[in-house]
Order: structure tokens, then sequence, then C-alpha cells
């Protein structure tokens, strides 16, 4: 089964990659290179360093943006899931900062905090964290009234109550917005060294753009994906080991 | 059966039964709607009580008040002579739709009361596996509620309620999700437990052949204003066998006066 999962996804990767070198070949534009210009132009950037010495960069907003999302956001998820106060206090933020356009509010950002770390952290953390906090939130208010009658006429207290059932039952939907959070979380990163000052693998980016070497242009934007893709999957994996139940016949539930 | 024999011709010539549950003009309103009005009602030790009336009628109100998880508007219970101020380690719930965590295994799911009590992790799946093995659950310790059939759910529910072994099991329509052999079995099984172990059982039910063949006492209820209309003791087949009981004259005069009663609030 597990086995089955793994050789689709190898498959529909093939069928990607095999798209993408005939749409390269045709060519649909000047400006898009061949799946293998693409793979050797990354090899050699790997081979002299540039794309390292790019993540090195590109890791830190990213990394701690994320990080800051996730803890701050499921703590706020389950904050706002729990009380009506903080519902009404904390939901109209999250709910606007994820429909704000983002581009709109960089240049603010960057008149605010500058345009160091400290602003791309942000643009990772506004991408990231509203999706996870209104994710938890809603996972959390809809526990089953009934598991949570279980809990109190078997005793628990309120404390074991959000431990024992509240977060359990909520963990599935609080995982997928830890995945789409993240996902965003990437492209805020990318985003912000775009649009903020070119560091990193946005630097690669532009620049590239700029020579119109679009090979290494494509291998920066394919090493993100790449990596955003691990990433997600050791996500699935920690789930799967945090929580076994979540495997085992929700939707039959 | 000898035992329980013995127990009510004991309780019957004292005249007197002592009673392990007392309601005390209970009235729950959920805004507008009337649920309960002034409904007083003795529960007897070591027996079981059914609560049977028509949908809407108020038992499940009834049975979550005695739990303690729902306050009543107006009116106290009691049991074992101290006032009800909410849940307490001296009743157990056996829920309608099992309420079994989706995530914890067979035995995480009947040691859970336990675990809540603080009972260390060895003792209480230990006294878990020894439940489930009660039920008829042996070597499914380990598997999930999906993987289990609904009458093997509501085993689990049983065992979750027998394991933390309080005085009092309340059970809101314990085998309406089953199917009608499982039933049967079921019900069989009841009357050992009520037996075997010296509880006192209140039990909801829709079913009247259910409420009169595992009862000692039926209480019936009836909505618009809910009351208790009837209270019903069969006493006379209760010693003649479990496989006499459908047969017996006495219980299918009880079932039928009870249709009687009944009848005229189903339209
Ligand atoms: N949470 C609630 N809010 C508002 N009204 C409620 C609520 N729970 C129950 N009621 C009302 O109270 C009345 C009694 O409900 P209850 O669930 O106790 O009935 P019941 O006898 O258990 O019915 P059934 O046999 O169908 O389970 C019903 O009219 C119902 O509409
Ligand atoms: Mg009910």
């Amino acid at each position: 089964m597990v086995n089955r999962a793994f050789v689709l996804k190898i498959v529909s990767a093939l069928i990607l990659f095999g798209a993408w070198e005939i749409a390269g070949r045709i060519p649909v534009s000047l400006a898009f290179p061949t799946f293998l210009e693409s793979m050797s132009a990354l090899f050699s950037m790997a081979a002299d360093g540039t794309l390292w010495l790019a993540y090195a960069e590109t890791l830190q907003p990213l990394v701690v943006g994320i990080a800051i999302s996730a803890v701050l956001g499921i703590a706020i998820g389950l904050w706002v899931g729990l009380n009506d106060f903080f519902d009404w206090l904390f939901s109209p933020i999250f709910i606007v900062m994820q429909a704000a356009p983002l581009a709109a509010l960089i240049p603010l950002l960057v008149l605010a905090y500058g345009i160091g770390l400290t602003s791309k952290v942000l643009v990772v953390c506004i991408m990231a964290m509203p999706v996870i906090v209104l994710n938890t939130a809603g996972a959390v208010r809809n526990t089953p009234e009934s598991m949570k009658e279980m809990g109190r006429a078997y005793l628990a207290t309120d404390l074991a109550i959000v431990l024992k059932i509240v977060i359990p039952a909520a963990s599935p939907v609080i995982f997928a917005g830890l995945r789409l959070g993240i996902s965003a979380g990437f492209i805020g990163a990318i985003l912000a060294e775009l649009k903020i000052t070119p560091t990193g693998v946005g630097d690669i980016i532009t620049y590239s753009r700029s020579i119109a070497d679009y090979p290494s242009m494509y291998a920066a934007i394919f090493s993100i994906i790449l990596l955003a893709v691990l990433f997600l999957n050791l996500l699935e994996k920690t789930e799967t080991v945090l929580f076994k139940g979540n495997q085992r016949g929700y939707v039959s539930d | 059966m000898a035992m329980s024999q013995t127990k009510m011709a004991v309780a019957e010539a004292d005249g007197v039964l002592e009673s392990a549950v007392s309601t005390r003009n209970i009235s729950k309103n959920y805004g507008e709607v009337e649920a309960l009005r002034d409904l007083s009602l003795e529960f007897p030790r070591g027996q079981l009580t059914s609560l049977l009336g028509p949908s809407g009628c108020g038992k499940t109100t009834l049975l979550k008040i005695i739990a303690g998880l729902l306050e009543p508007t107006s009116g106290e219970v009691e049991v074992n002579g101290s006032k009800v101020t909410g849940p307490g380690p001296d009743r157990a719930f056996v829920f309608q739709d099992f309420a079994l965590l989706p995530w914890a295994s067979v035995i995480r799911n009947v040691s859970f009361g336990l675990e809540m009590r603080g009972v260390a992790k060895s003792e209480r799946e230990a006294i878990a596996e020894r439940y489930i093995r009660e039920v008829g659950l042996a070597g499914f310790e380990h598997a999930y509620p999906h993987e289990l059939s609904g009458g093997m759910r509501q085993r689990v529910g049983l065992a979750r309620a027998l394991s933390v072994d309080s005085q009092v099991l309340l059970m809101d329509e314990p085998f309406s999700a089953v199917d009608e052999q499982t039933r049967r079995k079921f019900q069989e099984d009841l009357l050992g437990l009520v037996q075997n172990e010296n509880k006192t059982f209140i039990f909801v039910t829709h079913s009247i052949e259910e409420a009169v063949y595992v009862s000692d006492q039926i209480a019936i209820l009836l909505p618009r204003p809910s009351r208790v209309s009837e209270i019903i003791r069969p006493s006379g087949f209760r010693n003649k066998g479990v496989d006499n009981i459908r047969r017996d004259p006495e219980y299918l005069d009880i079932v039928d006066e009870i249709w009687a009663s009944l009848r005229t609030y189903v339209e």
C-alpha cells in the first residue's frame, strides 16, 4: 500500500518532467528551458556553491517564520476555538490577514521594519499564519459535543478534555492547516526576496532573469518547490507518528 | 438467577426498597421548550429501572440530569443520599451514539475513565482487559473503533462504563443501534449483569418489549406536559428463566397494557 503510493508519486513526477521536457523542446516560449537544461543548471549551481549560499540566506526567514507561524498559530487557534471572547477578538484579524493582498502590504512592512530579516519573517508569517489559526480554531470548535460530554461524564478535567479529546479530534484538520500554511510560507519567503531586497533564492531568480539565463531561473524555482514537497512529506510522517489513529478510518466514523 | 430472587424476595418482604437514586421535582426548560416538569422518581438499589416513552418526552434529558451533565432548571437529584452537583465517580454513562474516541484503541477507550481517575497505566489496562473479556471482545484489545461493528462498539462503551466500577449505570438507548439478534443477546447479558454486579441500572429505551423484558421497574413518561404517567413493576416472570419470559402471560399482558397507554401519543 505504502509502496504503491510511492510508485504513484514517482510516476506522476516522471510524467510532469516529461511534459516539461517536451514543452521546452517545442519550445512553448523562448524563455522556457527544457527540464534537462534546468537540471544541469541546478547541478552546476550546486557544484559551485551558489545554491547553498542562496539557501543559507533564504532559509533564515523561512524557518523562523514557519516556526513562529506553527507554534503561535496553533496556540492562538486553540485559544480562539475554545473561547468565544478570543474568537471575537482575534478571528477578524486573521480573516483580514488571509484576504489581504500581500503585495500591497509589503511597502508598509518595509517602512515600519526596514528591509532586513524582520520584514521577511513577517511576510512569511502573514502568508502562513492565518490558515493555521483559522483551521485550528475551526477544528477545535467542531469537536463533537458527544465526545466532550463523554469526557465530562468520566470525570475528565477541562485540561484533560483539551489534551485528550479536543486536540486529538482536531489534529487532522490542524495538520491540514499546517500543510497549507507551510506551502504559503514558502511562497511568502520567495515573495519577500523578490519584493523587498533580492537575496538568496530570490536573488538567483531575479539575477538570472535579468541576464536571460532561464535554465538557472527555473532551476531555482524548481529547487524551492522540491524543498517544499520534501518538507510537506516530512510533516505527513510526523503526523502518522504522533497520531496513529488519524490514519484509521476517520471517514467511516 | 437464584441470587436475584432472594434479593427481590427480601426487598419485597421488607415492603420498602431502598433508593440508590431519587429525583425530586425536576423541571428542565430549554428556552421555550419545557422538556421536564416537576418529575419525581425513585430508583431502587440493585435493580434495573427503565425509562420508557415516546420520542421527545425527555428521557435523555432526565438521564443527563442524573449524570450531572445537565443542570435541572429546578429540583434536585440525590445519589446515595447526597445531592448531585456534577458528574461523579458513583455514576457511569453508556451513550446512545457510543461516544468512543476514534483515534484510540479498544483498550485505551475502555480504560479512559480509569485514566481520568489517575489509575496507573499497567493497572488500568489489566482492569480494562478483564472487562473487554467480560463483554466478549477478547482479542480486539488493540483494534480501533472503525474496525468494529456497531454492536461491538456498543460493547466497548459498556466495558468502559463497567470498568470504573460505579454504583449506578446510566444507559441511554444502548441497544438501539444493533440488529435484532444482537439486541436479544444484549438483553440476556444485561439480565445477567443486573444479577451479578450489585449495581443500580437506569435504562432508557423506546421498545416496550425490551423494557418489560429487562426491567424490575418501568417508568412510563409522557410528553406535553412531561410527567411520569405510570410505574409498573413486573415481578412474576423474572424467575422463570430467560427463555420463557417472552411466552409468559404476565409479560404479554404488561406489554399490551403499556401499548394501550402509549398508543394515543403516537399520531
Ligand atoms: N439542547 C437542547 N436544546 C433545546 N431543546 C432540547 C435540547 N435537548 C433536548 N431538547 C428538547 O427537549 C425535549 C426532550 O428531549 P430528549 O432528548 O430528552 O427526549 P428523549 O425522550 O430522549 O427523546 P428520544 O426518545 O427521541 O431520544 C425535546 O422536545 C427536545 O426538542
Ligand atoms: Mg433520547
